[in-house]
């Protein structure tokens, strides 16, 4: 088991209890009231952590090395999957993943961001930083998708499209655009769950969806915490000050209205309890898969542009106050 | 409203919007260092004469340039920022908002005008790198939101002057969601059947590239602008080597398939004006028949 710095204590309950348990193998002591002792305390001081996370303890866990990622969640979900590769121009992303699984009868794209479980498939997945032909494929697939009418499930967790020189070369921004811009017009319904890190353009490139949930130890924003201390502190120390300034919890996202939803993970996160997590993630697909298909193409595709264009906030000046600035724009 | 209505008491006289191009009497090209007078850049369409510099303009100096003489109304101008995060890094958004209005004589890093080019109405939504670096947040999505309602209820083509670093971090994710929210109504705008003209200038990056800037109908491009989504910074930290010369420039770009054109400022109206021909037309043959059946 891995634990995050202010996990410090349950370490400590966790190391003590296995050391019990040694006891107990060893024979002639009956360790169980001790045992049981122990794991209620674990329980009380697990709810306790979890119960006031800082948004930099949350940026945390959504990196956690052992939480489970997007082809995790397939597997536990759908009874049948079949990945399908390629974006048909260059080449095949490692960074996306995505296919038509069977979702208890239900054909559906399920797609996502994939990170590694070790140090060489870290290196192999690129860290969930997709290059321009991973949106290009998640784009090819969400079209097939639409084709024949299957729902477009997305899962989100990168800390950010690639910043390399070939990914500049092949049109990142161009790529992430052009989904952006297809994901709002699909005639399908789309849901996107962001799983992990939802990071910037990287993350919006395959998370515009009639639905978009975060899970309950995510985040989401313009830019992760280091980047913008790096950029605004001009320094790397102040990540926790940035995590919290650029309020980018589940919490914080759904309380601007900027998502629909907060999934619930289990205490302790996603990544104590994985098989539990997938049932609760596959409940609230289902659930709104059925809402979505109430509603025809049309209304789900004018709902979507209507709900990202209300997006903002902003102020209008009573016109007296405006008119001593602007008496010069229209004159010239 | 707190940051509007302190500096409201600092504007007193009223002095044209100051442009990119610092009012000294002499400028120095970034480029070729040639020493050129205000008069000089102005006479030139803020080239350099020597080496044919873009020099970096306001978006009023776009408008001056581009509609008929000069002449056009500025839409929306009454739409300002709110610090709705409460966003505090080494200074608070409210302080840089309210010494960026100071600076600059804008209320925002965007406006938007309404004008005529060569008798053809269009409606053009246009950066100003030095409010913020030309940062995207609400306002600027709003400004575009209501641009392309403008240009529907008008039946008039859209056009975008990108210029501007990408999101502005201070609106957090408030300032990614303008991607998607531009882009919405982006789709609106093509379900009319309006063209929309992106032109990418000195510099262009991050969500701004990623979103409109780059689902133009027809891409245009300032020479040896800087264009990408990633800034070449980010880019040499990741790679940890040095970039090629001429990378993510205008004309790399355009090798790479990513812009229609390259359009130097002197001969921009005229490529807009042959532009607006184009689509103009089209519009007008299919709501009229050229040859109506004789009964
Ligand atoms: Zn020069």
């Amino acid at each position: 088991m891995v634990f995050l710095d202010f996990e410090k204590p349950l370490e400590t309950l966790f190391e003590q209890l296995e050391k019990i348990k040694q006891v107990g193998e060893q024979g002639d002591l009956d360790v169980t009231p001790m045992v049981k002792e122990l794991e209620n305390k674990i329980a009380i001081t697990r709810k306790e952590i979890y119960a006031n996370l800082s948004g930099w303890q949350k940026v945390q866990l959504s990196r956690h090395p052992e939480r489970p990622y997007t082809l995790y969640y397939i597997s536990q979900m759908c009874k049948r999957f079949n990945e399908l590769h390629g974006d048909r121009h260059f080449g095949d992303d490692k960074a996306i993943v995505g296919g038509l699984a069977n979702l208890d009868g239900q054909t559906v794209m399920i797609l996502g961001h994939q990170k590694g479980t070790n140090t060489k498939m870290r290196q192999y997945r690129n860290f969930g930083m997709a290059n321009p032909e991973g949106y290009r494929k998640a784009l090819r697939l969400m079209k097939l998708a639409e084709k024949f009418g299957f729902p477009v499930i997305t899962l989100i967790d990168t800390p950010g499209a690639f910043p390399g020189l070939e990914a500049e070369e092949r049109g990142q921004a161009e790529a992430i655009a052009r989904n952006i811009y297809e994901m709002m017009v699909l005639k399908v319904p789309v849901i996107c769950v962001v799983i992990g890190e939802g990071a910037s353009g990287g993350a919006i490139g395959i998370g515009v969806g009639d639905r978009v949930f975060m899970l309950e130890n995510t985040w989401y924003s313009v830019i992760s915490p280091e980047s913008c201390s790096s950029i605004l502190w001009h320094s790397w120390e102040h990540k926790e000050t940035a995590a919290e300034a650029l309020k980018l919890t589940a919490e914080d996202m759904f309380g601007f209205g900027l998502v629909d939803g907060i999934i619930k993970e289990p205490v302790g996160g996603a990544h104590t309890a994985p098989e539990e997590m997938a049932k609760i993630l596959k409940k609230q697909l289902k659930k709104e898969l059925a809402e979505l298909s109430e509603l025809s193409a049309e209304e789900r595709v004018q709902q979507r542009i209507l709900k990202f264009s209300s997006m903002g906030r902003f102020e209008q000046l009573p016109d007296s106050k405006l008119a001593k600035l602007t008496a010069t724009a229209d004159k010239k | 409203m707190g940051w509007f209505k302190r500096l409201k008491e600092g504007i007193t006289t009223n002095t044209k919007n100051k442009k990119e191009v610092p009012d000294g009497l002499w400028n120095i090209c970034p480029k070729c260092k040639t020493t050129l007078s205000v008069k000089q850049l102005e006479e030139n369409f803020f080239k350099c004469t020597n080496c044919n510099y873009h020099f970096r303009i306001g978006s009023h100096d776009y408008y001056d340039l581009i509609f008929d003489n000069s002449k056009y109304t500025e839409l929306f101008a009454d739409i300002i920022s709110v610090d709705i995060l409460h966003f505090v890094d080494m200074k608070s958004y409210s302080d840089r908002l309210e010494e960026s209005v100071k600076k600059t004589n804008l209320l925002d890093s965007m406006t938007v005008a309404y004008g005529k080019v060569d008798k053809k109405p269009l409606v053009i939504a246009a950066m100003d790198f030095n409010f913020i670096g030309g940062s995207m947040g609400s306002v600027m999505g709003e400004k575009i939101a209501r641009g392309v309602d403008y240009a529907i209820e008008q039946k008039c083509p859209f056009m975008i002057i990108s210029k501007s670093g990408g999101a502005r971090m201070m609106e957090s994710a408030f300032s990614l969601m303008q991607m998607a929210k531009t882009t919405a109504k982006l789709t609106q705008l093509s379900t009319a059947g309006l063209p929309y003209f992106s032109l990418m200038t000195d510099p262009t990056t991050g969500g701004v590239t990623a979103s409109f800037a780059m689902i133009g109908d027809v891409h245009l491009a300032e020479p040896e602008a800087l264009i990408g989504f990633a800034g070449p910074r980010v880019i040499r930290e990741t790679i940890k080597k040095d970039l090629p010369e001429g990378f993510q420039t205008a004309e790399f770009l355009l090798e790479k398939g990513f812009i229609d054109l390259i359009v130097d400022r002197q001969s921009l109206k005229a490529t807009l004006s042959d532009l607006l021909n184009y689509f103009v037309q089209k519009e007008t043959t299919t709501q009229h028949p050229v040859a109506e059946p004789s009964t």
